[in-house]
């Protein structure tokens, strides 16, 4: 194992309701201070990936079954949410899911579960400094903030237990394209600026592409394809498949259902 | 007029307390679930705890009151570790099937040590705490209920509203799933809810007692009389709980000074059937909201 490897996770399997396997022998690395994005069309796996990494299997009847996950040397697979959280592993969870009658400030401060006592109004400020748009809705219930205010709210609410490893489950999920944009800044900025290591899972692979250094595509549980990020961008299978683009460079609008025969096929 | 005024005050007191109790039941509800049909059981063991420091251990009232109210706190945290905490995950109805088994347990151990006996307490209540005014006279324990019921209202109010502890309840109430993803401590918060529950219904119980005198049966039929205050009040309001408590309370005064004390018991229930026809979801039931 290198020495800047953060989490790695070898050929793992993951069974639900000890009957359905979802996941096939997953492995992947992840380097200490980079973004990893996991791409794949929906039900390819990539949420139960995440969900493995935190430990939320567990409540959904899901476990690991197979495999071995190694977090800091450590193997960490099946491991208790309570746990895996005090070791800096923070999943923000698919469909933003605030604490809707809860104000977006107490929010923010279940964030600060995972420490004891400590103060936690300069996490506060830090939070808004990079999400300024939930300053003035500190105060507003959860419930009522707009789709954007709230990614940006549970993104906040991560990072505010100061992760090492921030999972983010599609970020950019029913946003309007520029919302998407700023999100995707505000990440990379976090990245950069808070050396958090980051699982970023998309659908919007044109974005997350774009910020990501190294990328893994995943179909029916498996891990079909990986590489630095501009050689997935330019690779013509997922130009066309996940960036909507042909080979041409044209944008693809009417092939969908043949694409997606073609991507069983060459599965 | 003066009838009137003694009615409001007794309704407002004796309210204040299924209030409180029915507090804790939703806040039960509220973090895993589970409809408590021990909480009678848990008021009844308040009152009769507190019986055996002041009767029998001869404790002074305040440090025998400060005993229970610990005392039932550990209960209520000991029944969460022992007998809910196995069951985490199993389908609801097995784990509210076990609260019902849990109150005849209780009520069956409670009969064995202390009897089906009416008890009452020695009168300690000092007698200058009565407020008289003209020919409307309240009885200390009236006042000492009202002000109790303040200052825990106060007191909880704060605690949700202010404490880490108190935020994490909340947020587990709200999104469970949310909550482990964050690091809180789910079980931790299932234990403090059973074990606050406890505590507010210990109390409860000790102060009915001081009115109604103490009997293992009559305490523990106030665990049903939670029902009609919390479907009053909506399953999900800690807020709305305290408002149906002072409803009830008040019909039932009203019920008893007015009509005929017989019906006391029966409106309550009225009132129950008449709410799940008219609003199923309570008077004071959280908003749904939907946006999101
Ligand atoms: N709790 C569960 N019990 C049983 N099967 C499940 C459970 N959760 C997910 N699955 C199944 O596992 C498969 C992968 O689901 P998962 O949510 O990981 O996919 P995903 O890649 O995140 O998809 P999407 O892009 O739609 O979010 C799906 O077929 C789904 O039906
Ligand atoms: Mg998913």
């Amino acid at each position: 194992m290198k020495d800047n490897t953060l989490l790695q996770l070898n050929n793992i399997s993951v069974v639900y309701s000890d009957v359905i396997q979802v996941l096939k022998g997953v492995s992947l690395l992840v380097e200490q201070n980079k973004i990893v994005s996991l791409l794949g069309s929906n039900g390819a796996g990539k949420t139960t990936t995440l969900k493995a990494i935190s430990g939320l299997l567990k409540p959904e009847n899901g476990k690991v079954t197979d495999g071995t996950l190694m977090y800091e040397g450590k193997e960490i697979q099946n491991s208790a949410p309570e746990d895996i959280t005090r070791m800096g592993i923070i999943q923000v969870l698919e469909g933003r899911q605030p604490f809707k009658y809860l104000t977006i400030e107490e929010n923010l401060r279940v964030g600060t579960a995972t420490r004891w006592g400590k103060p936690y109004k300069k996490d506060m400020e830090l939070i808004y400094d990079y999400f300024p748009p939930l300053v003035k809705r500190k105060k507003t219930l959860a419930g009522y903030c707009s789709g954007g205010e709230l990614q940006m709210l549970v993104i906040g609410r991560a990072l505010i237990a100061h992760p090492k490893l921030l999972l983010l489950d599609e970020p950019s999920l029913g946003l309007a394209p520029l919302v998407v944009k700023e999100i995707f800044k505000i990440i990379r900025r976090i990245n950069e600026e808070q050396g958090t290591t980051i699982i970023l899972v998309e659908q919007n692979a044109n974005m997350a592409l774009q910020i990501a250094h190294y990328g893994y595509v995943m179909e029916n549980g498996k891990i079909v394809m990986e590489g630095k990020a501009d050689e997935l961008k330019k690779n013509p299978d997922v130009r066309e498949f996940y960036l909507g683009m042909g080979a041409s460079g044209l944008t693809k609008s009417y092939k969908d259902v043949k694409a997606y025969k073609r991507r069983k096929r060459w599965l | 007029m003066d009838f009137l005024i003694q009615l409001l005050v007794n309704g407002i007191s004796i309210g204040f307390l299924y209030g409180l109790a029915a507090m804790g039941f939703v806040m039960i509800f509220k973090s895993s679930s589970v409809l408590n049909f021990a909480h009678g059981e848990l008021l009844a063991a308040g009152a009769f705890i507190f019986l055996t420091l002041v009767t029998w251990a001869k404790l002074p009232i305040f440090l025998a009151f400060v005993i229970t109210l610990a005392g039932t706190f550990v209960l209520g945290f000991v029944i969460e570790r022992l007998f809910l905490r196995p069951l985490i995950g199993e389908p609801l109805i097995y784990v509210i099937m076990l609260t019902v088994g849990l109150a005849s347990i209780f009520k069956g151990l409670m009969l064995l040590i202390w009897g089906g006996n009416l008890y009452i307490y020695p009168d300690f209540l000092p007698a200058h705490l009565s407020i008289q005014m003209g020919s409307i006279n309240i009885p200390p324990v009236y006042v000492i209920s009202i002000v109790i019921g303040l200052l825990f209202l106060t007191l909880f109010g704060f605690f949700f509203k202010f404490s880490s502890q108190g935020i994490y309840m909340r947020s587990v109430a709200d999104n469970q799933t949310a909550s482990l993803s964050l690091g809180v401590n789910v079980r931790r918060v299932f234990a403090l809810s059973w074990a606050i529950a406890a505590l507010v219904a210990g109390m409860s119980g000790i102060i009915l007692g001081i009115i109604n005198g103490i009997n293992v049966h009559d305490l523990s039929s106030v665990g049903l009389k939670v029902f009609p205050v919390v479907i009053l009040g909506g399953l999900d309001s800690i807020g709305g709980a305290i408002v149906g408590g002072l409803i009830i309370g008040l019909l039932e005064t009203f019920t008893g000074g007015y009509l005929s004390p017989s019906l006391r018991d029966v409106v309550p229930y009225i009132v129950l059937v008449f709410i799940l026809l008219v609003r199923p979801y309570g008077l004071f039931g959280l908003v749904e909201i939907e946006r999101v």
